[in-house]
């Protein structure tokens, strides 16, 4: 099998379903071994693009490989590769968790004892002991999706897909599933993940793709998007101008030149040591602060000041936001 | 060698033959279906005690009214045992359907194995449970009153064709189910299965109905494998009943599996 340095790589990937242009030329390139997050609202082509690169749909043009196989001409050997976690836990109710993971691992062709013995091995690992001889039905909804992920993990794909692998899951599930994200990664697998949330693409990827309306409308690493993006901002209000006035010539020395007749003052923030930087600088100063709030840009900001200049040359994509 | 990643599990071996991929999956997938079929006893519940109560309503309610010639349980029970591969097949429907609208779809066929295998896994489930059913109507029919007179030979020809009538409509359950929209709507077409062996002559010679029903009973591929039965189990001719029911129930069986082969791949990606 050959070892290519970019496990994923797919090039003007076109689809569309019905009428919709699901995917409207898409290029991505994972290198080996790294976590590539695809980022974007729901109908932005996450799903589609995660359905041709593990073969369950064809593309109307553009080429893919993954683990050097083309995923339409050697679709074999590419589920051989590959390890998928759906949006949706794609489990037996019927099966016990551990007879889920056995027959997994049996239709990946391994032999009996092996598919028992790294079944047990996941089980514990996912912390699943407990639960392993009851019905599926019963688990909870973190339980199914750490079942879903161990499930796709048998046979030790080199490349996992892992469509929105946290949506629904409570803070703490999310946050233990990303540990278990992380020590795949560590240990030299190839990971595509979509996400709706910024987040979870600043935790774990190495890079970030944004995509809307099937396109990749910018990629990089989460710090080279953020700075694209812009920053948090701290927005003061104060009881008098003055006081304002004040503040904004210890704050933003451009803004102290504008006399806008205002009480307040909106200042952008680099993290958290910054913003406390400069409520530090005006309690030294003695500047009384009526109100403040910190707000960050959203990722409906973060899509819409990506896609402006877009929207005017064209109809912009309807999308449904959660 | 792929490049081993996680150390702790055992790599997959290098792809097997299409031929190799395809049995082992059906192999294992065979054992999901009778899992599944332990696990649902109301199906295996349904398939044997609605047959079974048609068995005794049409022996004491009506069979007094009706004229067959002989006892009519002799007459009665091999219409029963369709009606209950009928049955049998009804859960298949909405279990084919299930599988189909829950996602599970997804996960096989981002697998190394040919993805109609489970299709395999659910007729297998299917021929199992009719033989549960059908082993109950005959030893009830002993009991009241069923006098077969076939021997050995005669034995393993009835339940030889009614295994292959049970495979044939086991696929046609499970096209139903790959054409359904839901599982409420599977479960809907699902009782196609159960009135289609009513409409034979499981329960009244056909030579007693109206002449375009009549045509219809005597020569649709049900009333062949009731006749064929029949012939079989209390040694009456059946004019070559059987050798029609061979060839039609082999034909559906060959139609009926690249047809869902097709139709499951083509459902799967919508």
């Amino acid at each position: 099998m050959t070892t290519t340095a970019f496990p994923i790589q797919a090039s003007g990937l076109r689809r569309s379903l019905g009428s919709t242009q699901v995917l409207d030329g898409v290029d991505l390139r994972v290198p080996r071994g790294t976590l590539l997050a695809l980022l974007g609202p729901n109908g932005a082509g996450k799903t589609t693009t995660v359905r041709i690169l593990s073969t369950l749909l064809q593309p109307d043009s553009g080429t893919a490989t993954v683990n050097g196989h083309d995923v339409v001409t050697e679709g074999a050997a590419v589920r051989r590769s590959i390890g998928l976690t759906g949006q949706y836990a794609t489990l037996d109710d019927l099966l016990t968790g551990r007879e889920n993971l056995v027959m997994m691992g049996r239709l990946r062709h391994l032999d009996r004892r092996a598919a028992r013995r790294d079944a047990q091995n996941l089980l514990e690992r996912f912390d699943l002991t407990e639960a392993a001889d009851r019905p599926v039905r019963t688990y909870s909804g973190g339980m199914r999706r750490r079942l879903d992920l161990a499930a796709s993990l048998l046979g030790g794909p080199p490349v996992l897909f892992l469509d929105e692998p946290t949506t629904g899951l409570d803070p703490r599930s999310r946050v233990s599933l990303w540990d278990t994200v992380r020590e795949l990664l560590a240990s030299g697998v190839t990971i595509l993940l979509t996400t709706q949330y910024l987040e979870e693409a600043d935790q774990l990827a190495d890079r970030v793709a944004l995509i809307n309306g099937g396109r990749i409308a910018a990629e990089g690493t989460s710090d080279q998007l953020k700075r694209r993006i812009g920053t948090a901002r701290l927005d003061l209000s104060f009881a008098t101008e003055a006081e304002r006035h004040h503040a904004a010539r210890l704050l933003l020395p451009s803004e102290a030149a504008r006399d806008t007749g205002e009480t307040r003052l909106s200042v952008p923030v680099d993290g958290v040591d910054e913003l406390g930087h400069l409520i530090g600088r005006l309690g030294h100063a003695g500047v009384r602060v009526a109100d403040f709030e910190v707000s960050k840009p959203t990722l409906d900001d973060v899509f819409l000041s990506l896609t402006e200049d877009r929207a005017s040359t064209g109809p912009a994509p309807v999308e449904a936001r959660r | 060698m792929s490049v081993q990643t996680m150390p702790w599990l055992t790599p997959a071996p290098p792809l097997p033959s299409p031929v190799r991929r395809a049995t082992s999956a059906s192999a294992v997938l065979v054992g999901r279906g009778l899992r599944h079929l332990r696990r649902s006893p109301e199906q295996v519940v349904l398939a044997v005690a609605v047959p079974t109560s048609i068995l005794l309503i049409f022996r004491y309610l009506f069979g007094g009214a009706i004229d067959t010639g002989g006892a009519y349980v002799d007459y009665l029970i091999s219409g029963v045992i369709a009606i209950g591969v009928g049955i049998s097949a009804m859960s298949t429907t909405s279990s084919v359907s299930q599988d189909m609208t829950n996602g599970i779809v997804d996960r096989f066929r981002s697998l190394p194995m040919p993805a109609s295998a489970v299709l395999v896994g659910h007729v297998v489930a299917t021929v199992a449970r009719a033989l549960i059913s059908l082993t109950t109507l005959i030893l009830v029919g002993l009991l009241v009153g069923f006098r077969p007179s076939a021997g050995v030979l005669e034995w393993l020809l009835a339940i030889g064709l009614l295994v292959l009538f049970a495979l044939g409509f086991a696929w046609l359950a499970a096209l139903l189910g790959l054409l359904a929209s839901s599982v409420d709507a599977a479960s809907g077409y699902g009782t196609i299965l159960l009135f289609l062996p009513q409409a034979s002559s499981a329960f009244v010679p056909p030579e007693t109905m109206p002449t375009a029903l009549r045509v219809f009973v005597e020569n649709q591929p049900i009333s062949l494998v009731i006749d064929a039965v029949r012939g079989l189990l209390l040694g009456v001719p059946a004019d070559g009943a059987g050798v029609a029911a061979v060839i039609w129930w082999t034909a559906i069986t060959a139609v009926a599996v690249p047809l869902a082969a097709v139709l499951y791949r083509r459902r799967a990606v919508g």
